[in-house]
């Protein structure tokens, strides 16, 4: 029963909460994760009949975005009890407990087919994460931690709001109000014009806030930036991915309901506005968790794009939602190690990261080369897809525009990175006695290798889910 | 829906709306949007849409007539009762100022917080709504109260004053929710609502610890994260 994705980590949390060894404690997480990707495995191919009056289900939107969240957050468990033994001198007990009820809300989004739920599930999301953000109890993850809390509250409190005018615009319509997504994607002809098209606007200024779209990111760079590494790979690989879930639900709503054009535009405006920003974020960049997190709103922007393009660049976004899913969680943790090692994030004091952690130092670089859209990783697959979408349905502007961005971020976020990578030590390198070691980077090594292994070749049955997900994009409610 | 009783009542919201933006005294603000939330849990029963066609008797009845009774003192006992508590509770605990500042000042606030009800009024004028909600004044209260609480949210100085102005706006949200009763579930209610309260127990845990960490609990202090 898919339930047990939700109930797992919610009974791992309690667990998480009673046992009393902080060292111990941690281990928790990888136990779960673990119980948590046998799930995925054994129930997310074949699905699930739809739940508790249609509230939950798997459908083939949700397939690939409950996988995504298994595989990120098992890499993550792997990383975090060495991780936490070595900030022992910081309490554990909040954090255990709140990652796996993150875990438990992404599940929930993932499945939830009722818009109420399904915010609540959003809610809870961003609720659970700010004792990760406030981990390292300093005024500055003081500050990541409020904004975070304030932007993600104004954000959803607008999703909750457009959620609202979507139910009222069946309302207005001439049928019975609804929050259920199965009974909006059955009746969409009944929807007020009007009313849908503001719930859109609303839905996506909400959601995308939570995905960290321009320009309502402002949150991302000081959490990323403040957390630690494994929970910037969480929130990157992770609840993003929901979020943009999300987002793919309302575009299914207004998609047959005949409004495609109208959520194209807003799609394609936020997309290159993201894309936008975070070239220009990144162009002087000096803290390397900061560039990251900028990089994941130049990513964000490219799946909101790849949707608002449309036809083949569709297939492209939700395949570039695994891609830079797997690929970020690597870069987060590779970040993490660097801070460890240097105890700081600014280019200004990390010099030479491939003489005084070559593992990390050497799979950043990899990621870098990866996420930027160089051949032979899966970013390259998703991105070209997306980009020869848009110019093989004609919007050559839009696809030129894609194409100019993605240099203007590979020059600047390769000024900041390689800059970091290469040259010698400075002397200040030796204040930490932080060095590689395998639990550490094994996590990041993998997620390489998946990003690697997904360029040279799609999976059989990746493909069909993304095919899949886009038959169901283009079509009414479709039978799991 | 009974609109001689939810007129007069969004009629009040809109009047507490200008207080809100108004008062720079803590206590009373807190005291006023407890006010605020309080009276739409009242509201909650009487829009119910099946208030009348459930409650005639029979056991289908009192278990509908119990479930709405339950859920309205929930929201009573949140929004009302609970969230105020525990913010003065945090007033007192981490010694706040009991003034709030504003960056663009009260005055300037009551007058924009006008312009934004001239403006909820004439917006929902033009919007279609289903018959026989076009003449309650429920959508421009709506919008009205969320845009009152955007602006205590974005002009407060004060972290505490803030969370206030989120409130606010969630209130404003809660009305346009009223509409949709039916298609509100018990339980994606109560999950809004609890999720409501945990997000501002949350934030003033957050409050307690910017007050220990700076003077006033003001976020003046909180702009060392930027490019």
């Amino acid at each position: 029963m898919i339930v047990w994705l939700i109930l797992a980590p919610l009974a791992a949390a309690a667990i998480a909460m009673a046992i009393p060894s902080n060292r111990f404690r941690p281990w928790i997480l990888p136990a779960a994760a673990s119980v948590q990707l046998a799930l995925v495995a054994r129930l997310v191919p074949h699905g699930d009949p739809r739940l508790f009056n249609r509230w939950l289900a798997v459908d083939p939107l949700s397939r690939p975005f409950l996988a995504i969240v298994g595989v990120v957050f098992f890499l993550c468990s792997l990383y975090a009890p060495s991780y936490l033994r070595i900030r022992a001198e910081r309490p554990n007990r909040v954090l255990c407990a709140c990652l796996l009820l993150f875990l438990a809300a992404m599940n929930l989004v993932a499945l939830a087919h009722h818009l109420g739920l399904m915010w609540v599930a959003a809610e809870t999301m961003t609720l659970v994460t700010i004792p990760s953000i406030y981990f390292n109890h300093n005024p500055r993850s003081l500050e990541a931690a409020w904004k975070t809390l304030v932007l993600g509250s104004v954000g959803i409190a607008m999703a909750l709001l457009g959620s609202f005018f979507l139910a009222y615009a069946m309302l207005e319509g001439g049928s019975a109000s609804t929050l259920l997504i199965d009974e909006l994607v059955e009746r969409p002809h009944t929807l007020s014009l009007p009313w849908l098209r503001a719930a859109f606007v609303l839905l996506v200024v909400g959601y995308g806030t939570k995905m960290g779209l321009a320009p309502m990111h402002t949150w991302k760079p000081d959490a990323y930036g403040e957390a630690p590494g494994m929970a910037g790979a969480l929130l990157a690989g992770g609840m993003t991915s929901c979020a943009f879930l999300c987002v793919l639900r309302f575009v299914h709503i207004a998609r047959i309901a005949d409004d495609a054009d109208y959520a194209s535009r807003i799609l394609l405006f936020f997309g290159l506005l993201s894309m936008a920003t975070a070239a220009v974020y990144m162009a002087k960049q000096k803290d390397i968790k900061r560039c990251l997190a900028y990089s994941s709103v130049e990513h964000m922007g490219m799946l909101v794009f790849g949707l608002g393009i449309g036809g083949g660049a569709v297939a492209g976004a939700l395949l570039h939602v695994i891609h830079n899913a797997v690929c970020k969680t690597g870069m987060f943790l590779a970040a993490g190690n660097i801070h460890r090692a240097y105890g700081s994030k600014s280019t200004d004091a990390v010099r030479g990261v491939l003489r005084r952690l070559p593992a990390s130092g050497g799979l950043l670089l990899v990621g870098f080369f990866a996420i930027t859209g160089s051949p032979l990783f899966g970013p390259f697959v998703s991105e070209s897809m997306i980009v020869g979408g848009a110019f093989a349905s004609g919007q050559l502007a839009a696809g030129l525009a894609f194409l100019a961005l993605m240099l203007i971020v590979f020059l600047g976020m390769g000024n900041t990175l390689i800059h970091c990578a290469l040259g010698p030590e400075p002397e200040s390198a030796n204040a930490t006695r932080f060095r590689d070691r395998i639990p550490m980077v094994a996590p990041v090594a993998i997620c390489m290798l998946l990003t690697f292994a997904l360029g040279i070749h799609t999976p059989e049955f990746l493909r069909d889910w993304i095919d899949g997900a886009v038959a169901f994009l283009a079509s009414g409610p479709a039978v799991p | 829906m009974v609109p001689g009783i939810v007129d007069p009542c969004m009629v009040l919201v809109l009047t507490l709306n200008f207080h809100i933006l108004g008062t720079p005294r803590l206590r009373s603000l807190i005291f006023v949007v407890g006010l605020h939330g309080a009276l739409l849990g009242f509201l909650y029963p009487v829009a119910h849409q099946g208030f009348h066609a459930e409650f005639h008797g029979g056991p289908a009845a009192l278990g509908a007539l119990i479930r709405l009774g339950l859920l309205t003192a929930a929201i009573v006992g949140i929004k009302g009762l609970l969230i105020p508590n525990v913010m003065h509770r945090a007033v007192r605990l981490a010694d706040i100022r009991p003034t709030l500042s504003s960056v663009i000042g009260f005055t300037p606030s009551v007058l924009l917080g006008g312009i934004g009800t001239g403006a909820a009024f004439l917006f929902a004028s033009r919007l279609p709504l289903r018959e026989g909600h076009e003449h309650h004044l429920l959508v421009p209260a709506s919008l009205a109260t969320v845009l009152a609480g955007f602006l205590v949210l974005v002009t407060r100085r004060e972290a505490l004053g803030q969370v206030l102005g989120y409130i606010v706006m969630e209130n404003g949200i809660f009305v346009f929710g009223l509409l949709l009763i039916d298609a509100m579930p018990v339980l994606v209610e109560l999950g809004v609502v609890l999720d409501l309260f945990v997000g501002v127990f949350v934030m003033i845990i957050i409050v307690n610890h910017v007050s220990r960490a700076f003077p006033e609990a003001s976020t003046e202090h909180l702009r060392t994260l930027r490019e």
